[in-house]
């Protein structure tokens, strides 16, 4: 063990620890803001969960498994899976590794930040040992890791349809720089340890290319500025890394251990919404899965774009992008980081302030509260279902036939859930109008309510008080009501598919029972996508902006989906998808309602 | 003179495709200028929409006597009727036309009179057709009044009743932002055969505009609202529900007073408008023949020649280029046989 | 002036020369679409606010055009934002949006 470097420095070290410094610092005082700019309580409860055992654990292993394996886009597709882990975790093991040698070898230059990283420049032949020889080696396994990392990771920035992605962000010249330096680190690397390697060891990989180019070069010449333009390449990305993409991998590593203490978005911009926008990887997964880029205007409108105008604060692309937004959650499920699009956007539209505040106070809720008294079942329509009679008439007939006891709430038209309006942004009028609902539920006294809109029943269920009175939705009440023997489905040839809406979907979790019923009442084949990937149909009343005629191209897109294994009919259970898809498809949309009460046994 | 009309046969024949009213005129006329004509009919007898209807207005015209008149002129034709076009396609200066059953015809001359078809009602949930009982249509209500035939109505005293105009018409959610001309006349005509019928109902009609604009149409509408009492409500019906009296309560906003208004009815009549019939648009791709923007077929210009499809040897007439009342499909028919007979004089 | 005995009432007439029609415009430049409307009066019939809260978005743009503001934003304040009315125009006018944006506009107006 020989410690080539007198002093242990030379000043090609410079670019990288000034680099490193610089953004130890920019992520301590980020971190730092993000934590004063939480409230109170969420702060508590952060640092409550760090010293939690069971939260703690979580956090490490989320970290591990999320930031180095990068689990979910495994899942998602391997190659890019691939090449994601090979370079995070690839790169965290070298620096491992590299802390694992200074220790080992020369454990009084532990506390050089420098030494881990070009440890074979100063340190020669530490593979005369066997654990010298072990570590070389895999110093030189994971390097092969990441660099083939990063040959796919070229190809896939200029033949992104190799890599099943047809569109992929366009990354901003600072990105570009971060890009490029990254690329070039390893590469350099690998050249600044192939020509130290007869002087300082090397292993299956460095070793024999070594050898090759002692062949060709007679002195030793040019390793130094191999050495130096490794360091320069660390030290460019790192000074880059706050202002590009990459201040994902910092934001992330805060961002699990926040969300795993049950923090959520509060303010627009502070706090842990910003930990959110700087953890979007802008990898542009979310441009394919969005909905709204069926029509080429709206690609620039994707979460990813979201969160890259928010780290800029251009004002005037945010208000666009959260508006025209449909909310249907599609890119959260589909993100690597879990991303909250939707409700992101929903926290800038609270953020801005109108002069015309409804008010509903005036609304006397006693008539209708008078005539829903005394119902076990109460059935809330809803507005949207209003417009589709249908609906609530086949409904009614099915829980006529299973001998339910219930009452409409709305028979004359009711109140609005209040969802649309905290779509819009307007939480505090939505909770007015859901203190007006409340009222009248109770007074009803009923022990269930039944909704037939996912719009409204997971308001319902997320965000109103109601104790004693379990909020249901048609699908799983009449799948309780088939299971109970109260509700003699028919089978027949026809082929369904069903479409799960975004609101009862990827909303609340209801995916089973629909499909269920549908294979009681004939073939059930399914959509392209489907579950917690199926394609909003268009019609969302998230999206503000998006006017009648802009959304046909997103209606055709989610019907070409839907019909992708040619069945006769599309069954959903929102009035609004049925509605919008019906407008355009060339097939029965209809409720499941509908469908069960044709298929009546 | 029976050679000279063998020889004209020969070199002339003119397929005419539809044998609605347009159809039978233009083939009436095109027999009188000496040309052989080829009825080709999808349905299982000719007579098109008109055959389905009671009475014409604006003098409550009865169908069946026009129809016998205008198939009488047609005895010399040769009528194909439930026959469908497999194909159809230039051959020389003529058109080679094969039908599904396998029989191949060859003309010198398309005359395409393929009319229109019933706006489908059930795409308007809202209006409630095919869920509630209440709910018809304006074709369904003609064909009471012709038969006596329906289960919606026999039986029932109707005390009260409404008519929906610009069903799928004007809308552009329904994919037809035009307005289809007859409807308002048409909710008027019926509106007063159904008084007839029902002297002691009240009557109530939802409309847009009044667009009112044939002759003694006016009259109809002054006959409609002094001598029949029937409320005229300028206001879009929104929304269509049942009360729990098995009647059906409609809710528009009269827009006139600025008030929302909810009725109940025994009876709700949607005025389906016309969209271009669907089964021409195969065809238009293998003439090349231009489709509007409002789904109809796109004549040569709007006004000097209607008849011209822009395709040598194809014309037009009737509703397949829009919508229209029954005495302007039947000029449009005629002046359509004039102007292949000049086609095919070469003038 | 001939003192005839009696006063005329100021008129209820709407003198179009007279009128603001600053907003308007201000609405049109957000929303062009705001012209094609028809008046037909659907997204009135169907307005979930409407019955407590007399609001009317036919009504809201024809006061607008006749340069008459007060009765807006008495409406307007009514309206519980849950798109039927955009449902079920037959223009396809976006109404929901269009509320939004009055709101706005009156927002920017009391900053100026």
């Amino acid at each position: 063990m020989i410690e080539r470097v007198p002093g242990a420095f030379h000043p090609f070290v410079l670019p990288f620890v000034a680099g490193m410094v610089f953004v130890l610092g920019w992520c301590l005082v980020g971190m730092v803001r993000i934590l004063v700019e939480l409230p109170r309580e969420d702060r508590r409860r952060f640092f409550l969960s760090l010293v939690t055992p069971k939260t703690a654990w979580k956090n490490i292993k989320d970290i591990f498994l999320n930031c180095l394996i990068h689990v979910r886009l495994w899942k998602r597709n391997k190659v890019l899976g691939y090449m994601h882990s090979s370079i995070a975790f690839g790169w965290f093991m070298l620096i491992l590794l590299g802390h694992i040698e200074v220790i080992l070898f020369v454990p009084e230059r532990v506390h050089f930040l420098y030494y881990p990283i070009f440890f074979n420049f100063f340190v020669a032949e530490a593979d005369s040992t066997l654990q010298g020889s072990l570590l070389m080696f895999l110093m030189d396994f994971f390097l092969l890791v990441i660099l083939s990392g990063i040959a796919l990771a070229m190809v896939k920035r200029f033949r992104s349809r190799l890599f099943g992605m047809r569109r992929t962000t366009r990354p901003s010249v600072l990105d570009r720089v971060g890009l490029y330096s990254l690329w070039a680190i390893f590469p350099l690397r690998l050249m600044a340890e192939v020509f130290t390697a007869h002087i300082s060891g090397g292993s299956f990989l460095t070793g024999p290319i070594n050898a090759l180019f002692l062949h060709f070069f007679s002195n030793d010449l040019h390793y130094m500025p191999t050495w130096w333009a490794y360091s320069i390449a660390l030290g460019v990305f790192m000074f880059v890394l706050p202002f590009t993409r990459y201040m994902h991998i910092p934001a992330e590593m805060l961002l699990i251990p926040m969300r795993n203490a049950g923090i959520g978005i509060r303010h627009p911009r502070r706090g842990f919404a910003k930990l959110e926008y700087y953890s979007c990887p802008g990898c542009g997964v979310c441009i394919d899965a969005c909905p709204m880029t069926a029509s080429r205007a709206n690609v620039k409108d994707c979460t990813v774009y979201l969160n890259r105008q928010l780290r800029r604060g251009n004002e005037r692309r945010i208000e666009q992008i959260s508006d025209k937004c449909l909310l249907c959650g599609k890119c959260t499920e589909v993100c690597q980081v879990c991303v909250q699009g939707p409700e992101l956007r929903v926290a800038q539209r609270r953020m801005r302030s109108y002069a015309l505040s409804p008010d509903y106070s005036q609304i006397d809720t006693a008539p209708m509260q008078a005539a829903v008294r005394g119902a076990k079942v109460l059935y809330f329509a809803g507005c949207m279902t209003q417009l589709t009679p249908s609906i609530r008439k086949s409904l009614e007939a099915l829980l006529r036939r299973a001998g339910v006891d219930y009452k409409l709430m709305d028979p004359d038209g009711g109140l609005c859930c209040g969802r649309p309006l905290s779509m819009a942004g307007r939480e505090e009028q939505a909770r007015e109008l859901m203190a007006k609902n409340t009222e009248i539920i109770r007074a009803s006294g009923c022990e269930v309510l039944l909704l037939s809109c996912p719009i409204c029943y997971r308001v319902f269920r997320e965000s109103y008080d109601l104790p004693g009175v379990r909020v249901v939705h048609h699908t799983v009440f009449l799948r309780e009501l088939q299971l109970a023997g109260r509700l003699p489905l028919r089978s027949g040839p026809e082929t369904f598919v069903y479409h799960d809406p975004c609101e009862l979907g990827r909303g609340c979790g209801i995916y089973e029972e629909p499909r269920r019923l549908l294979d009681g009442v004939g073939t059930r084949v399914e959509a392209a996508s489907h579950h917690a990937e199926s394609v909003c149909c268009g019609g969302s009343l998230g999206s503000l902006t998006l006017g009648y005629r802009q959304r046909e191209a997103i209606v055709r897109a989610s019907l070409k989906n839907l019909t992708a294994e040619h069945p006769a009919t599309i069954v959903t259970a929102c009035p609004l998808c049925q509605t919008t898809f019906a407008r355009y498809a060339d097939r029965p949309v209809e409720d499941i309602s509908q469908t069960l009460l044709r298929n009546l046994g | 003179m029976a050679r000279k009309k063998a020889s004209k046969k020969t070199e002339g024949r003119v397929v005419v495709i539809g044998a609605g009213v347009a159809g039978l005129t233009a083939a009436r006329e095109l027999l009188a200028l000496g040309y052989e004509v080829v009825l080709l009919e999808q349905a299982d007898r000719p007579g098109g929409h008109v055959a389905q209807w009671y009475k014409l207005f604006p003098d409550m015209s009865p169908t069946a006597p026009i129809l016998e008149d205008l198939l009488s002129g047609v005895r010399e034709a040769k009528l194909l009727c439930g026959v469908e076009i497999a194909s159809i396609g230039r051959l020389g200066d003529g058109f080679n036309l094969i039908l599904t059953s396998g029989t191949a015809i060859s003309c010198s001359a398309v005359l395409v009179a393929t009319g229109f078809r019933l706006f489908e009602a059930r795409r308007k949930e809202e209006y409630g057709y095919g869920v509630y009982d209440q709910v018809m249509t304006n074709q369904d209500l003609e064909r009471w009044f012709a038969t006596g035939q329906d289960p919606r109505i026999t039986g029932r005293d109707i005390r009260r009743a409404g008519f929906v105009h610009c069903v799928g018409s004007r809308d552009e959610k329904a994919g037809n932002t035009q307005c289809s001309k007859v409807c308002c006349i048409t909710a008027i005509k019926q509106a007063i055969e159904l008084k007839e019928r029902f002297p002691q109902a009240e009557i109530w009609c939802f409309y847009m505009d009044l667009r009112l604009f044939g002759k003694k149409y006016e009259d109809f509408y002054i006959h409609a609202q002094r001598d029949c009492g029937i409320h005229f409500i300028r206001g879009r019906v929104s929304e269509v529900s049942e009360a729990i009296d098995g009647r059906v309560i409609v809710k528009a906003e009269d827009t006139l007073s600025g008030r929302p208004v909810k009725v109940s009815l025994d009876m709700l009549v949607l005025m389906s408008g016309m969209v271009c019939n669907p089964g021409i648009h195969a065809l238009a791709g293998s003439l090349s023949l231009s489709v509007d923007a409002d789904g109809f077929l796109r004549s040569r210009d709007n006004i000097l020649h209607l008849n011209d499809s822009g395709q040598p040897g194809v014309f037009y007439a009737g509703a397949v280029t829009g919508p229209k009342t029954v005495p302007e499909t039947l000029a449009e028919a005629r002046s359509a046989a004039l102007a292949i007979h000049r086609y095919l004089r070469g003038l | 002036m001939i003192d005839f005995g009696f006063n005329l009432a100021p008129s209820s007439a709407v003198n179009l020369d007279e009128i603001d029609l600053s907003r308007y415009r201000a609405l049109l430049r957000m929303e062009p679409d705001a012209r094609i409307c028809m008046g037909c009066g659907s997204c009135t019939a169907t307005c979930t606010a409407g019955p407590f809260s007399g609001m009317s978005v036919r009504k809201v743009l024809l006061a607008l055009e006749r340069g008459q503001h007060v009765e807006v934003n008495r409406m307007l304040e009514g309206c519980m934002l849950c798109g039927k009315c955009m449902m079920v125009c037959p223009r396809g006018i976006n109404t929901r949006h269009l509320i939004l944006s009055l709101c706005r506009i009156k927002q920017e107006e009391n900053y100026d």
